[in-house]
């Protein structure tokens, strides 16, 4: 249990997925305007990645890893070469699946998440999510609670940014570096005041 | 008022029109340096206020010089003490050489040799601050068009108070060119940024240059002379260890102990506090936050305690007079810009910069040192706790009027 404390802190703070590792910076960057919205896609990318991530470790276990499918009687078969086109498949099913749910049976939430959920099939957070998944030789309950925290993680970053991004309407930005430009380097300054935690480890 | 004659004389070479129109924001800081700005609001609404931004800066301005004069002498101090250890030979460099010229001894137990030698740090090291971060300061102004205020002098001189003596002068400039430029100018200058400049160039060097900043070896500018901080000495063997040091609760309360320059003496940060208090000029609420997250994180992590870790034992009145906590709490966490701007959330924001600092010294082995770093860390999210604030509020007001 204290493993898995220490992995949800290090992925929320240590090896934040925005800040540290810069991951996912399209969406990071472009939904950042307003506070609200960019809850929104934070919890999005939080319940993706907490479903995606484990989803992804089963595959991994019981389907690719070298002698994964022993149970099916092949036990030398190694088809870890499929891995990448195989999470991303399931990142993107998984999505829709969700999309599909949420649309029957959760509309306010649907409505709520509106155009994120498809849009963060392609964010580079979650796919980096599975694939350091897999790196790092997670079991599942580790992935479970990688794949939350690392949501989590993020959705703190995206959140925290769209809170400067808005006190930054009043500052007055030389022309060349208006919108996308500052938001860079405010990520930068971002990611310098997260290294207080580069170092810590548990 | 032959001084305003020839203000008034000039002035028209810089206004609009004028031979020297682009020139005009270097007027402008000269004249509003010296005499109070003239212009006033034209248009309603009025508000009446006895403080304006001059003022303020001012006032800060005032409130580092318990802290400039007592970091003079203790640099001074720990210098002359360690060449007096050390004896005469390790006596060298161009700052040595200009004491003798002036036939100023090394004595530790002389006020006045302890002072000069401080000087001779302090100086050079403060100067190069307001020279390059100036230079940059007025290159934005003139360009964009904005006024050079005072809040420059503020950053620049929290700024060198937050370097270590022995910090190499080229990094001085490149650490305020980053402070300033990036920290506040991109952002539009005073007022606009969202983190403070000065923590902003500390926290570049901190991490460009770790073998100089890092916070774990000591700063004495003696060559050869080798020590940890406090900080270091109560990460690797638990705060009683410093007692061995001859570091007491009281000699670091004082600041008769090595650091950063202006940031040894809790004492000299808690009379500028209480000026910048009584002036209002800092709001008590982040003090009271930031506090109280120390006090009970601390004794939380008291509690818990640790068999490997022996930072978990230390008390909150330890960690508040070593390293930068007093100072970073007296001129940095009370910087009304850079914090949260709603009554409520003051109190949170000083609380999790409070928190942040005891974590960072006591779980994060890479640095002693936390307090910058927790600012840094509190800045970052002290809009989001606004928002947070100012939505309960909206929530709550609503539920009276159904």
């Amino acid at each position: 249990m204290e493993g898995l404390i220490s992995l949800a802190v290090k992925a929320v703070f240590i090896e934040n997925l925005a800040l540290s590792f810069f991951l996912g910076m399209c969406t990071f960057i472009a939904v950042s305007k307003k506070i609200s919205t960019a809850i929104g896609l934070g919890i999005s990318v939080m319940v993706v990645q907490a479903i995606t991530v484990p989803a992804n470790n089963l595959l991994l276990s019981f389907l690719l890893k070298p002698g994964a499918l022993a149970w099916a009687g092949f036990p030398d078969v190694d088809l870890t070469f499929l891995g990448l086109i195989s999470y991303i498949g399931v990142i993107a099913a998984m999505v829709q699946i969700l999309e599909m749910i949420l649309d029957k049976y959760f509309p306010p939430l649907y409505n709520a998440l509106g155009i994120f959920l498809p849009l963060i099939t392609v964010n580079c957070a979650i796919l980096g999510g599975s694939l350091f998944m897999v790196e790092r030789d997670y079991n599942f309950a580790e992935a479970t609670t990688y794949g939350i925290s690392s949501g989590f993680g993020w959705a703190l970053a995206i959140t925290a940014m769209a809170g400067v991004r808005e006190k930054l309407k009043y500052s007055d930005v030389p022309d060349g570096l208006q919108g996308l430009g500052i938001t860079f380097i405010t990520a930068g300054l971002m990611a310098m005041a997260f290294m207080s935690f580069s170092g810590v480890k548990l | 008022m032959g001084l305003r004659n020839f203000f008034d004389r000039i002035e028209p070479n810089f206004t609009k029109g004028g031979k020297y129109e682009k020139l005009f924001p270097i007027y402008e800081m000269v004249e509003s340096f010296i005499y109070t700005p003239k212009t006033v609001t034209t248009v309603a609404p009025h508000a009446r206020s006895y403080v304006d931004m001059k003022r303020i800066m001012t006032y800060v301005v005032i409130a580092t010089i318990p802290c400039i004069l007592w970091g003079m002498w203790n640099t001074g101090y720990q210098a002359n003490s360690a060449i007096a250890a050390l004896g005469p030979e390790s006596a060298t460099g161009w700052r040595i050489a200009i004491l003798q010229v002036f036939g100023i001894s090394l004595n530790p137990d002389s006020i006045f040799a302890n002072v000069m030698h401080g000087l001779m740090y302090f100086l050079p090291i403060y100067v190069v601050t307001l020279v390059a971060g100036g230079i940059f300061e007025v290159i934005f102004a003139t360009v964009r068009g904005h006024e050079v205020n005072e809040g420059f002098l503020v950053t620049s001189m929290l700024y060198a108070l937050i370097m270590p003596a022995t910090t190499p002068l080229w990094q001085v400039a490149l650490g305020i060119i980053f402070g300033v430029v990036i920290g506040k100018e991109v952002f539009g200058g005073t007022g606009k940024n969202f983190l403070n400049p000065a923590l902003v160039g500390r926290a570049f060097l901190y991490f460009a240059y770790p073998a100089q900043m890092s916070g774990d070896a000591v700063w004495t500018p003696v060559d050869g002379f080798s020590g940890a901080t406090a900080l270091a000495v109560s990460a690797a063997e638990g705060y009683q260890a410093l007692a061995a040091d001859g570091i007491t609760w009281w000699s670091a309360f004082y600041g008769t102990i090595q650091g950063s320059i202006g940031e040894t003496s809790t004492l000299a940060c808690i009379i500028g506090l209480a000026f910048l208090l009584i002036t209002k000029i800092a709001n008590y609420r982040l003090i009271v936050g930031c506090l109280a997250g120390t006090i009970a994180f601390t004794w939380l992590l008291n509690l818990i305690g640790s068999e490997t870790n022996p930072m978990f034992a230390m008390p909150w009145y330890w960690h508040v007079v070593l390293g930068g906590y007093a100072f970073g709490l007296a001129f940095m966490v009370t910087e009304p810009v850079s914090a949260s701007h709603t009554n409520v959330g003051r109190y949170v924001y000083g609380a999790l910069i409070g928190v942040m600092v005891v974590l960072i010294r006591v779980i994060n082995p890479a640095f002693p040192e936390g307090m910058m770093l927790a600012i840094l860390f509190g800045n970052v999210f002290a809009p989001l706790i606004d928002y947070f604030v100012v939505q309960a509020n909206i929530k709550r007001r609503a539920r009276r009027h159904v």
